[in-house]
């Protein structure tokens, strides 16, 4: 047996971490002190104040890393090797952050249903009962979503930056959990929303159990639950093959059903429906950011040396989520559903990505690395389906948000400016050029091609064209179909959506026109140390 | 060492096939809590075989974390009981195509 080394604890490059912690634990004990009054105000302020000091202290630590030892990837290991500070740690740390502030502003708004929150008044009521009647009388709304909130924001900066299985699985529970519950939290149409959080948990653990298992496996091959450790262990050829392959199997279904790629897709439509928008919005965004983050680190770094055994699979997977996703996105009369199976389409856009050249060493000059690559494209696709989110929530009749697609005909000329920044977002989505959508195809099409993937790439534009067509049906519906009845009405939100969706238009615009910086930047955060 | 692999293999087959098979909401969690208790048994297995405590620990932690599970999977299912009247997963079928 081997001695108990104490960890030492790099506080300063763990500061963004433990700052998300920390207010997340800060908000349940506010939740448990504050009068109901004076819940929301401070709940709101302390999640954007909290996670924009995590934003500033991600900023500083990304302007100190050093080289990490050999010099091929900058950052350091904290806490024993269990967390990587590195660069693609930190830009996908600085995104999910960006992102979720932009999340808390959507959670935050209170204009759009009469002023109270698009969360239920008290989950606990039976919906249709006197309890929950007295709950909406009273003007009451779950508060404890903030920090709930955060917590999944911790988990998903977490689960990213884990350096061994445990604190991969650890990171992954993390993040997952406190989504089961916001998913079941809405106002409106609630049974919908507690099927969707009942459905979402039950895939959400078994599919952690594969993950779970898979982990166990490797550990058995390797010896160690280091990824550096299993990657010396392939490379030596030590242990039984037969776990390492069952365990990678294992372990890619747990990651993959987390950013919905077929076939483990069957969540994704009905999850997204069911979950109050907001929440629909955060989690479409972060979740993907986070999980791809992870899948790069546990393949690359993990099994970098094991590479002709998964590629293959992440072929297949790439091209069937790209097909399935954009065709079964044509056929949906829901745009949240439509919006879900584009992101599973999106999905295999960003594997083909990861099916990219890994290590800078072998790129030409000019080329850019898969890691690259598919950071780029998700900060584009978090933005904009941040902002599409935010849009469909705007969009209500009488019952609340009107998601059925056909009454969305005649936006167009009840608001054009709310029809327009929508259809900019689909546009995006669909990747017409001079949208961040447009740079991020080509960006992800590209390291495919250069890593000699290119009946992925073939299959990739194929997809791009059906996927362009149905986002360019809703822009038909939306200024040339007649409207039905009365047509859609458009809510005024306040400052908080207003000010997501004016960012989320912004980052698209500027993505898509001067990629430059942003693309620097993810170059800057160089490889996963190994 | 292989017969407490292959046991946790076998209570990991069958807590996944009654998660695909059984109707009640509380029974399938079950089954994926027998999935998680299949795991611990490799992990401490395999540690066992490799002589170092990584495994062991992870035991632990999974313990953690499915007892975590357990209170936001019950929360979830009695909400949904108690709306419907109903564990079985099979009625919560409003959400389609």
């Amino acid at each position: 047996m081997t001695e108990f080394v104490k960890p030492s604890i790099e506080y300063f490059e763990l500061w963004p971490l433990l700052v998300v912690f920390g207010v997340a634990c800060l908000g349940v004990v506010v939740e448990a002190f504050l009068p109901r009054t004076l819940r929301y105000p401070v709940q709101v302020v302390l999640a954007l104040g909290g996670l924009a000091l995590a934003l500033v202290g991600v900023v500083l630590v990304a302007q100190d890393v050093q080289t990490y030892e050999d010099g091929a990837a900058r950052g350091i290991l904290a806490v024993g090797g269990t967390i990587a500070v590195d660069g693609p740690s930190l830009f996908i740390w600085g995104l999910v952050l960006a992102l979720s502030i932009a999340g808390v502003l959507l959670f935050a708004e209170r204009h759009l249903d009469g002023g109270v929150s698009a969360f239920a008044g008290q989950a606990a009521a039976v919906p249709g009962t006197d309890a929950e009647t007295a709950s909406i009388a009273a003007n009451r709304e779950h508060t404890e979503v903030y920090p709930l909130m955060v917590f999944a924001v911790f988990g998903m900066m977490l689960f990213p930056a884990a350096n061994d299985l445990l604190t991969m699985f650890v990171g992954l529970e993390i993040l997952s959990l406190p989504l089961y519950l916001l998913s079941g939290l809405a106002r409106r149409r609630r049974l919908l929303s507690q099927e969707a959080a009942l459905k979402y948990f039950l895939l959400g653990a078994f599919s952690s159990g594969f993950f779970l298992y898979g982990a166990a496996l490797l550990y058995g091959f390797a010896g160690s639950m280091d990824f550096a450790a299993i990657n010396e262990a392939v490379r030596n050829d030590v242990g039984s093959s037969s776990l390492l392959l069952i365990g990678t199997g294992l372990m890619s279904v747990g990651l993959l059903f987390k950013v919905g790629a077929v076939p483990f897709q069957a969540w994704t439509p009905d999850v997204y429906q069911g979950a109050p928008t907001p929440v629909t919005a955060f989690m479409a965004a972060g979740t993907k950011v986070a999980a791809f983050g992870a899948i790069m680190r546990l393949y690359y770094v993990a099994l970098g040396a094991d590479r002709w055994s998964w590629q293959p699979m992440l072929w297949i997977i790439a091209i069937l989520s790209m097909f399935v996703g954009a065709a079964l996105a044509i056929t949906q009369s829901d745009i949240k559903r439509l919006l879900a199976y584009s992101s599973v389409a999106h999905t295999g856009f960003i594997l083909t990505g990861v099916l990219g050249v890994q290590a800078s060493g072998q790129l030409a000059t000019g080329e850019i690395s898969s890691v690259q690559a598919v950071l780029f494209y998700l900060a584009t696709y978090g933005f904009a389906t941040i902002g599409a989110f935010a849009v469909v929530g705007l969009v209500r009749d009488g019952g609340g948000e009107t998601t059925a697609i056909d009454r969305w005909a005649g936006l167009g000329k009840e608001s054009p400016v709310v029809a327009g920044v929508f259809a900019f977002f689909l546009l995006a989505m669909a990747g017409i050029p001079l949208t961040s959508g447009f740079v991020g195809k080509l960006a992800v099409f590209s390291v495919a091609l250069a890593a000699g993937a290119w009946p992925v790439v073939v299959a990739a534009v194929l997809a791009s064209i059906i996927a362009a067509f149905l986002y360019i049906r809703v822009i038909k519906v939306m200024y040339f179909d007649e409207p039905v009845g009365a047509g859609p009405s458009v809510a005024y939100p306040s400052v908080l959506t207003a000010t997501t969706i004016a960012v989320g238009v912004a980052v698209t615009l500027v993505l898509g026109v001067l990629p430059g910086p942003v693309l620097d930047l993810a170059a800057v955060a160089g490889e996963f140390i190994r | 060492m292989t017969q407490y692999i292959v046991l946790s293999a076998i209570l990991f087959t069958i807590g996944c096939v009654g998660v695909l098979t059984r109707r009640n909401a509380i029974v399938v969690f079950m089954c994926v809590e027998l999935m998680l208790n299949a795991c611990n048994l490799a992990f401490v297995a395999f540690a066992r075989q490799h002589g170092n405590l990584d495994g062991q620990i992870t035991a632990f932690f999974v313990m953690v974390v499915a007892a975590a599970e357990v209170v936001i999977g019950l929360a979830i299912i009695m909400t949904i009981f108690r709306t419907r009247r109903s564990a079985s997963v099979d009625d919560a079928s409003l959400l389609k195509y």
